[in-house]
């Protein structure tokens, strides 16, 4: 008894030894939702709602260029795919990694990004360092309507970041053929797609089946998220990734992404039932198939 | 007033306040593909439904003063039903020439919704009215007849919403739920308009 005493005296006293120094320092409700600015140590992150599960993004203050998740380093696995895109359009801001890390690789980039909320991009300047002096054309509105009027304009993208969904509300007028169609005619000859999907409930079964419906075979990145990378008219084989990863190893080192990490996990893996049902425009029950 | 006769009135509107908000949820996924889901987008769609709404009350109201039947009111529903039916083939095409034109997701969806929803929705807005009038038969009664048929018609919307947001699209297309909720109405509507040889004598 004394020694357990003790022990949970020791506990106490380590527990209060190193305080924990994450801090909220911005709420702000927007049309959408509310969002948090906190930091945890070093880390300062965005998290849409009360709860820490719903991390948006995080940026390390003392190396702003590390990326910190899993997701976004598969998210850059797409420059395997093609090491030097000239226009890009981003669907989804968050905290801007994608964009910031982006810009700061490829300085004469040009990139479109789109972001619903009008609250996240006033938030992702503020707080995490987005868009500061830089030529970024960023769009207010809505993810498939920009995507409709860029098809008029006859706007190409040699790749495009789909990055629009949370785990709390998924739009679902963004997971179907028909919207994968649209994105497919933006896309340039050779252009490339990354999309940050979900990796467990029903719906990944779905989401893949359309995804193969509209584009054939993907790499199917797989880790907490679930990143799908294609490529119109074909995969790279594992020769020419393998030297588009030498090419980049030195841009992506500060990033902390290595090929060591991304390139086992490129692979057209399956794992989904083909009969699954398409998601259409008609039939997307995408928040309801999430919640399974 | 038989009490058979006094269920299907109620079982009209019931029905017709399901009908509503089953479609104006479906407006939004409609809409979707073109406008979007912002918040824009359910403004307009709300705003379009609620100002149709408004109408129909006027003028069910109005239609109620003329020689009121069972089987007008079915008329009513069948029509809501058939107004209803443009929205499955003619939506894309529509869609496409609106955004065309206004692809601002505020002004956009409310030209949408107005071309696709005004028109049934009106129809529809009408029925409450005129149901009141087919229920009511002393004046004392009548706040108690309009509050039964507020409750239905109400009550209606409840489940419409319900039904269609957490089962019917996991379950159907769009379109397939369209044409399922027009043929209940239609069924509903006809079975109404057969009542009419004994309506009658409770009207005359």
């Amino acid at each position: 008894m004394n020694t357990s005493l003790r022990a949970m005296l020791t506990a106490c006293l380590l527990a209060l030894s190193t305080p924990a120094l994450t801090a909220v320092i911005h709420t702000e409700k927007s049309l959408y939702r509310n969002i948090v600015v906190y930091t945890d140590n070093d880390l300062r992150c965005m998290r849409f709602g009360r709860y820490d599960g719903n991390r948006q993004t995080c940026m390390s203050m003392a190396d702003p260029q590390r990326m910190i998740f899993n997701y976004t380093r598969m998210m850059m696995g797409a420059l395997y795919l093609n090491p030097a895109p000239q226009r890009v359009l981003i669907i989804g801001l968050g905290g801007g990694t994608l964009p910031s890390t982006l810009e700061k690789l490829f300085p004469s980039i040009q990139l479109d990004v789109v972001e619903i909320d009008p609250a996240v991009v006033r938030v992702a300047r503020k707080y995490f360092a987005f868009d500061t002096a830089s030529k970024i054309r960023v769009s207010e509105e809505d993810g498939r309507v920009f995507v409709k009027r860029a098809l008029r304009q006859a706007t190409r993208y040699d790749l495009i970041m789909l990055d629009a969904f949370d785990h709390e509300y998924i739009p679902e007028h963004m997971l179907t053929r028909e919207f994968l169609q649209e994105i497919r005619n933006l896309l340039t000859e050779r252009g490339v797609l990354a999309a940050n999907t979900f990796s467990s409930s029903r719906l990944y079964n779905y989401e893949s089946i359309t995804y193969q419906t509209v584009f054939g075979d993907f790499f199917n990145l797989r880790d907490a998220n679930r990143i799908i990378l294609l490529r119109q008219g074909g995969l790279p084989d594992k020769a020419e990734l393998q030297r588009n990863a030498a090419t980049l190893a030195d841009k992506f080192k500060p990033l902390e992404v290595d090929s060591d990490f991304l390139l086992p996990r490129m692979t057209v893996n399956k794992d989904w039932p083909s009969n699954t049902r398409v998601l259409t425009d008609q039939y997307s029950p995408a928040n309801l198939l999430n919640s399974r | 007033m038989t009490t058979l006769r006094s269920w299907l009135v109620f079982a009209l509107a019931g029905w017709s306040g399901f009908y509503v908000m089953a479609i104006e949820l479906l407006s939004g996924r409609i809409l979707a593909p073109s406008f979007g889901n912002s918040i824009y987008v359910w403004g307009g769609v709300i705003t379009i439904f609620m100002l149709a709404l408004s109408i129909g009350y006027l003028i069910g109201g109005q239609l109620s003063i003329y020689a009121p039947s069972l089987r007008k009111l079915g008329l009513i529903l069948i029509c809501a039903a058939l107004a209803t039916l443009p929205v499955i083939v003619w939506s894309e095409p529509l869609l496409d020439a609106i955004f065309t034109r206004v692809s601002d997701p505020r002004y956009g969806s409310l030209l949408a919704s107005s071309a696709l929803f005004f028109i049934p929705t009106v129809i529809s807005g009408s029925v409450s009215p005129y149901a009141i009038r087919l229920l009511v038969t002393q004046l004392q009664a009548s706040g108690k007849s309009a509050g039964k048929l507020y409750f239905v018609s109400t009550f209606g919307s409840a489940a419409g919403t319900i039904s269609t947001s957490f089962y019917l699209v996991l379950w159907f297309e769009v379109n397939q739920i369209i044409l399922g909720l027009a043929l209940i109405s239609l069924l509903l509507g006809v079975t109404a308009m057969s009542m009419r040889n004994i309506d009658k004598e409770q009207w005359a």
